[in-house]
């Protein structure tokens, strides 16, 4: 920042290198390329899967045959799923000391920041490296409170086993979408999460995702429950490097609010520029209970992603904050939904997209208020930033209201950087390129100040990376 | 004569194709206070953007010379760096920059070197309390919501903070009442030396209070049709532009 004006006004490529680095291919054990049943089943014995899960996924591979390619979004048609590689083992097995992680393994992480986050005040840490969770980490005190947070595959032979199967995948059905059952088929990795009734968990709990084989998908599985009257804030943050081959990612988060409690889930995803992001996550919130979602979507070239929330308590609060930044080549269309099934229920959806260089950020959302969420409040606001006139950004706003008795508002602002605003910055001997940074950053800096510290200092890098070489 | 610090020569500038002015020559030397006076509508604005320059106005012959090197070409924020200053009529309204961030960036990149925070922060503080300025104004967004008065007093406040060798002062005084106008004056006359130099639209002596006004110009017509000392504020004020144009 000390250079601001020094700094050159064209960069030709977006300097990516925090994130673009590869590491030598080096996996344990994987399943070729494509899906068959032969490839479900040998990744469910691979994995040691109890019996209901190996039928799970089967049975989840049978729906992802059946459902069609969603038709309604953007395009996916580069995303050849013979070519994507489901499964891929790294060359160790899960650690909890950090020491014990592979020294290439572990140099990645501590290059994207983790465990450093720990170290600076988290309250457990988990880093996923392309299928499996590869270093799972929970402070004393936290566990001590009862609360688990573990690697999936672990939590599923544990004393929670039985509390898997009661919850895994009922948020998200196979059924509910085509890449939904292509995960309940092949889910790999992720993340157990449980926090008992009455325990304020003060500091967050962080997952880190890192895909490093080229044309591989990852297909994490976070489920996390909340007792009554608990608190829990988790994040997740998520990079790749970037290969020439599409990668996929059809992760899935379920969250189960408790009466009572509160849960706010930030993300920062910047996937590298290939990575078809076909990501689903859902809440369900009892009574009283409130679900806060922050994101940010920077990264992959094609997103579908709108974390749901099923306000089923009377009551039931959620409030999502969202940003996404599309640049050259990349169709990010994201958003949120909320059902409205319970008395009193409120919801309150505000995001910010910002289109350049050609890119396309359409915000969705759905807004359901059912017959019986009399009283129910819903409001919707989307504020869209085009850097140029070849960048795209529309909204698409869905309400389906079944009660005259709710109140439901949307409101939509698309506009463009003010050139006057631009030569006001620069009269005070700030560059063109910084100047319009400042003023993108100034602009989603309502979601910045909802993030946490080291994620909100990392969008704002993004911002500035991103905004590198806009000056043509 | 003092040190020359500003030399205009010749200047045409046209906004979307409307010639605003018509060869202006201007010249203001280190330490000098000049005022630009004239009718609505005659290009004082123009002028002061120009020199500040603004993109949206062409410049279509002449030169601008400043501390001898011709930056007619440069950008504004290379002209900034070089210490000029404009002080806006109607400033932008930023949301997302606090005060505080958008001066402490505007600082270094002026300086070209990082700031220590405290001793910034310090100093922030003083000049806001001189202006009268609510300690709470540092963490608003830029101009958001601010009032008239109180978006001028935040340009005299980065005038203090940024230090520059030239100020053009768009009619800062326009909008103020008078304990404004007169804060806004002290705050002047602290940054005022005998190096630094201002240029001061305004249709209103009051700004003036403190400061020795060096030379007075009136442009009307694109051009600059007197230019005379600072007797000649009084004659404006009393029998109209044409009064002065008279003695031409």
């Amino acid at each position: 920042m000390a250079d601001f004006g020094r700094e050159k006004t064209v960069v030709e490529e977006v300097n990516r290198s925090i994130y673009d680095f590869k590491d030598r291919v080096d996996s344990a054990f994987e399943v070729s390329s494509g899906l068959t049943p032969d490839i479900v089943r040998t990744i469910s014995e691979e994995k040691n899967d109890p019996e209901w899960m190996r039928e799970f996924r089967l049975k989840s591979l049978e729906i992802y045959e059946r459902l069609p390619i969603p038709n309604w979004g953007p395009s996916i048609d580069g995303l050849d799923m013979r070519n994507i590689v489901t499964y891929v083992r790294p060359n160790t097995g899960m650690s909890a000391t950090w020491n014990e992680v592979p020294e290439d393994i572990k140099n990645t992480f501590e290059r994207l920041g983790i465990p450093q986050a720990e170290r600076s005040g988290l309250a457990g840490v988990g880093a996923q490296y392309d299928s499996e969770v590869v270093y799972h980490n929970v402070k004393k005190e936290v566990e001590d409170q009862g609360v688990v947070y573990t690697d999936f595959e672990s939590a599923l032979h544990s004393e929670y086993g039985d509390m898997i199967r009661e919850y895994f995948m009922k948020a998200v059905p196979p059924t509910d979408h085509k890449f939904a059952a292509l995960h309940g088929a092949v889910w790999s990795g992720g993340s157990f999460v449980y926090v008992p009734a009455g325990v304020s968990v003060e500091i967050p709990l962080q997952s880190y995702f890192r895909l490093n084989r080229p044309g591989a998908g990852q297909f994490e599985h976070t489920l996390i429950i909340v007792d009554k009257n608990a608190y829990l804030h988790f994040i997740e943050g998520c990079s790749a490097p970037k290969y020439n081959v599409a990668n996929l990612h059809a992760g899935c988060v379920e969250i189960f609010v408790g009466e009572n409690s509160r849960v706010r889930y930030s993300t920062i995803e910047n996937w590298s520029k290939n990575m078809y992001n076909l990501n689903t996550k859902r809440a369900i919130v009892s009574k009283g209970g409130t679900i806060e979602w922050v994101s940010g979507s920077f990264g992959s070239h094609t997103s579908y992603l709108y974390p749901m929330s099923i306000l089923n308590g009377e009551g039931a609060r959620m409030e999502f904050t969202g940003i996404t930044f599309a640049g050259a080549g990349q169709e990010l269309d994201t958003g949120a939904k909320v059902v409205h099934a319970a008395k009193n229920t409120s919801s309150h959806i505000s995001t910010k997209s910002i289109a350049r260089d050609g890119g396309v950020s359409n915000f969705r959302s759905s807004v359901v208020v059912t017959k019986e969420a009399e009283g129910a409040k819903s409001s919707v606001s989307c504020e869209s930033l085009m850097l140029d006139s070849r960048s795209r950004s529309d909204t698409i706003p869905v309400m389906d209201i079944r009660t005259d008795k709710c109140d439901v508002g949307h409101e939509a602002k698309i506009g463009t950087i003010s050139e006057e605003a631009v030569f006001y910055l620069m009269s005070r001997g700030i560059s063109e390129e910084d100047a319009r940074a400042l003023i993108v950053g100034g602009f989603a800096e309502p979601i910045a100040k909802e993030l946490p510290l080291e994620y909100a200092v990392e969008m704002n890098n993004l911002i500035h990376l991103e905004m590198k070489g806009s000056i043509g | 004569m003092s040190e020359q610090l500003l030399k205009i020569e010749d200047l045409k500038v046209s906004v979307e194709d409307k010639n605003i002015l018509d060869g202006v020559f201007l010249e203001i030397g280190e330490g000098e206070v000049h005022v630009l006076m004239g009718p609505n509508g005659t290009g004082k604005s123009t002028l002061v953007s120009a020199i500040m320059g603004d993109p949206r106005y062409s410049i279509d012959g002449g030169r601008i010379i400043y501390k001898g090197e011709d930056i007619t070409e440069e950008k504004a924020d290379a002209r900034a760096r070089r210490g000029i200053f404009l002080s806006f009529q109607t400033p932008e309204e930023i949301p997302g920059i606090s005060l505080e961030n958008f001066i402490r960036t505007a600082r270094q990149a002026i300086t070209g070197t990082p700031l220590k925070v405290f001793a910034f922060k310090r100093e922030l503080k003083a000049e806001m309390d001189k202006l009268g300025m609510a300690s709470e104004y540092a963490e608003r967004y830029l101009n958001v919501g601010f009032s008239g008065g109180e978006k001028k007093k935040a340009e005299i406040l980065q005038l203090l903070m940024l230090k520059p060798s030239l100020a053009l002062l768009d009619e800062t005084d326009s909008g103020l009442d008078v304990d404004a106008v007169r804060t806004v004056t002290e705050g002047i006359n602290a940054w005022h030396n005998e190096h630094n130099s201002l240029l001061i639209i305004t249709h209103n002596a009051k700004i003036l209070e403190g400061l020795t006004v060096d030379k007075v110009h009136v442009l009307e017509g694109g051009k600059i049709v007197k230019t005379g000392g600072a007797e000649i504020i009084g004659e404006i004020t009393e029998g109209g532009f044409n009064a002065v144009k008279e003695d031409n």
